[in-house]
């Protein structure tokens, strides 16, 4: 083992805290879903687990958990899971004895975070919650992640233009800057398959936030902020061409990027990507997304 | 000419008005040809090919006489889907599709590509300080052979072409270092998660010393070439006028910003990569024109020498010292160097691998083809590129793979500031207002 990094259970990353707790709540936590422990040696894992349980070995003790706010876990059934992620090597049928193949992991993004979320964040939300109860829209901000230091508003649909109108013009708020929209596709993620993400600039402030608005495949209407952001034409056109999300309100809604009359949306997670096999020397490569992969 | 004639637009394509097809022919002909028309309101199609859009831009240009009405802009020429194929590769082989983008700033792809994944990985703070300090020297030096070549550009398609001489020829030189430091001209792939791939090479140090001695000699022949040349002001000033709230409704950043006179610039306000150490001004003008960009960029290339200068002092310090995170779970277990055979390898590694650990050699098969995999989440950091903001949006599910990276590029976003720039203007201004967004396309239509 000279060449195992040292894992010691004292130090383990606040990363893998949230994994963990999602684990539990989806019912897995008796295997090891944890991404870096089952990168690891099989044989080193299972030396460590039985070092821990009959108590020898290195007599490292395990320190207790932050209870910082940001590492507090949602409570149960809050934690929403993306999908599932099935096995290691992406193979499926073959003789894999090693077990490997039957691990069941959920995909969980950072749980909303609870009050105070600290330094300016604080600022932000408490001012936008004010304006927004002072217009009886309190339910417009679904609610409110705080991850790496960045923090995300996921913002209603039909109340977006209105959180952004004031975003933008608020004294106490003042993001002037839009950077773009992006989209994001999670095609598990029952009912709110489509994110748009958007990120806003307070150069008054020197503050950044994401605001994320989430729909459904069927109904992929998200208001254009064209009128409050004029910059987002191209954004939204960009995300429309890739995604088919369709900005309500947008001046002139066509594809920017891909061929007027191109079918489909390719940045989907629907959508292949190349698809024509390649033939060398008599053996045939499938297209990328068919090929072998690492899930 | 006829539309007959012309096999690019048949008969088909255009439902209204004459068709004429301008490729080099006798202007004479042309211009007799629209005499005759009784027509005032000419449609003309610019681009996608031409040497004066600045890469496969298609401008579509509405005039009355030599009057711009309306102009539009037909991008998308150059769409690769690099974001859409960042999905398919792991984490460490997306800096290999995102340097591609903006192929005049490579390294500032990477990096917001690399930042954005390091802070989903919270290695932020683990970050060598060599690795931050070659990561900013590459930077900068980056930034100066951009702006070279937006000058340059700029310079040869309102016909100044001492100026695109020069301006490829100080160009080359910075391509040069990149050469000895990655590998490669262009397209390096040299920024990593966690670092950078390789240690400065001996002599580089000595190298850029050079360079800068260099520098501080040329880069004043652009200003006596230019500053005050009648000619080159007279196409340049007020031409491509907009103003701050322009600028901020547009989402514009970079030297168009700061023209209006707005100090505004990441690398001061949201400093990544130990910017804050750095003695720079932020370069600003105040005339809201293409002449006040040229003058930002101009001044802008000094300000990157003084940094590349304080960079190179810092990296006399930290000779020997790592340039990837410590962490083995992450950093690339090999440390490559060029044998005898003109290959990379690392003979000391596989000895190690093949020979003395079993452990070494799966935890390297697992790295280098599986890679390592990133909590879920996302992030977004936004780094002050030759151009204004550069930000990549980088998503993961907690795989090995980027669930989605999309990129704001912004090329891309200033494009979008081309009608509001050049409509009212002369045609020829179109180009000057262009030029002095200086968009990429490889940026713009990723």
């Amino acid at each position: 083992m000279t060449d195992a990094p040292d894992d010691k259970p004292g130090d383990q990353p606040d990363e893998k805290h949230d994994e963990k707790v999602a684990g539990k709540a989806e019912g897995t936590s008796g295997d090891k879903t944890d991404s870096n422990e089952s990168a690891r040696p099989a044989e080193e894992r299972n030396l460590e687990k039985a070092k821990s349980e009959t108590g020898t070995g290195s007599g490292v003790t395990q320190s207790a958990p932050d209870q910082s706010p940001e590492n507090v876990p949602a409570p149960t059934g809050e934690v929403r899971s993306v999908g599932e992620r099935h096995g290691m090597f992406g193979v499926q049928g073959s003789g894999d004895t090693s077990g490997y193949g039957g691990l069941v992991a959920a995909k969980v993004l950072p749980a909303p975070s609870q009050k105070p979320y600290g330094g300016w964040f604080d600022d932000v939300a408490g001012a936008l919650e004010d304006r927004l109860e002072a217009t009886e829209l309190s339910a417009a901000i679904e609610s409110v992640v705080v991850h790496r230091g960045e923090i995300t508003f996921h913002v209603r649909r039909e109340d977006l233009p209105f959180v952004a109108q004031m975003l933008r013009d608020d004294e106490a708020l003042r993001f002037e800057f839009c950077s773009g929209v992006s989209g994001v596709h999670y095609p598990d993620d029952t009912g709110r398959e489509l994110h748009a993400v958007y990120h806003l600039m307070s150069m008054t402030h020197n503050r950044l936030i994401r605001l994320e608005v989430s729909v459904p495949d069927s109904d992929p209407h998200v208001p254009s902020l064209v009128s409050i952001y004029p910059t987002l034409d191209w954004h939204e056109r960009e995300t429309y061409d890739m995604f088919g999300l369709i900005f309500d309100g947008h001046p002139a809604l066509t594809r920017v990027l891909m061929p007027d009359d191109w079918p489909g949306h390719p940045q989907r997670k629907d959508y292949p990507l190349g698809g024509i096999p390649v033939e060398y020397k008599g053996g045939s490569i499938p297209p990328p997304d068919q090929r072998r992969s690492y899930n | 000419m006829s539309t007959e004639q012309d096999f690019y637009a048949a008969p088909g394509d255009t439902s209204q008005g004459r068709v004429f097809t301008v490729t080099g022919q006798d202007w004479e002909s042309i211009t007799q040809d629209i005499d005759e028309s009784a027509e005032e309101r000419i449609v003309v199609n610019m681009g996608p090919q031409h040497p004066s859009t600045h890469g496969v831009l298609r401008l579509i240009l509405e005039l009355e006489g030599e009057t711009v009405t309306e102009a539009r802009c037909g991008i998308g020429y150059l769409h690769t889907g690099i974001e859409k194929n960042m999905e398919y590769r792991s984490w460490v082989q997306g800096t290999t599709f995102c340097t591609r983008m903006d192929y005049l700033s490579p390294f500032y792809n990477e990096a917001a590509y690399v930042l954005g994944v390091e802070r989903l990985l919270d290695i932020e703070d683990d970050i060598p300080e060599k690795a931050q300090v070659m990561r900013v020297l590459l930077m900068e030096l980056n930034r100066m052979s951009s702006h070279l070549v937006a000058i340059a550009t700029g310079g040869m398609e309102i016909g100044a072409l001492t100026v695109m001489t020069i301006g490829f020829r100080e160009r080359e030189l910075v391509l040069d270092l990149f050469e000895l430091i990655t590998g490669l001209r262009m397209n390096h792939a040299f920024f990593r998660p966690g670092g950078v791939a390789q240690d400065l090479p001996p002599g580089a140090l000595d190298e850029i010393r050079d360079f800068i001695t260099l520098m501080k000699k040329r880069l004043p022949e652009y200003a006596d070439l230019c500053n005050a040349n009648p000619i080159f002001k007279g196409r340049l000033v007020d031409v491509g006028h907009l103003d701050l709230a322009g600028c901020i409704a547009l989402g514009i950043t970079g030297p168009v910003l700061r023209s209006t006179g707005y100090a505004w610039d990441l690398r001061k306000t949201q400093p990544y990569s130990g910017y804050e150490d750095y003695d720079f001004e932020v370069q600003t003008w105040d005339t809201c024109d293409s002449y006040g960009r040229f003058r930002i960029r101009l001044n802008e290339m000094w300000e990157s020498l003084k940094i590349v200068e304080q960079a190179a002092d810092r990296l006399a310090g930290l000779e020997g010292a790592p340039v990837m995170v410590g962490d083995k779970k992450i950093a690339w277990p090999s440390q490559l160097a060029i044998g005898s055979d003109g290959m990379g390898n690392s003979m000391d590694h596989i000895r190690h691998i093949m020979g003395e650990s079993m452990e070494a050699l799966i935890h390297h098969f697992k790295l280098v083809t599986e890679g390592f995999r990133v909590p879920a989440g996302q992030a977004y950091v936004p780094i002050e590129s030759p151009r204004g903001e550069l930000g990549a949006h980088v998503v993961s599910d907690g795989g090995t793979r980027p669930f989605r990276a999309h990129f704001r590029d912004p090329s891309f976003t200033n494009l979008q500031a081309t009608s509001v720039m050049s409509e009212g203007g002369m045609v020829s201004d179109v180009i000057v207002a262009i030029a002095s967004i200086d968009p990429v396309m490889g940026g713009v239509d990723r």
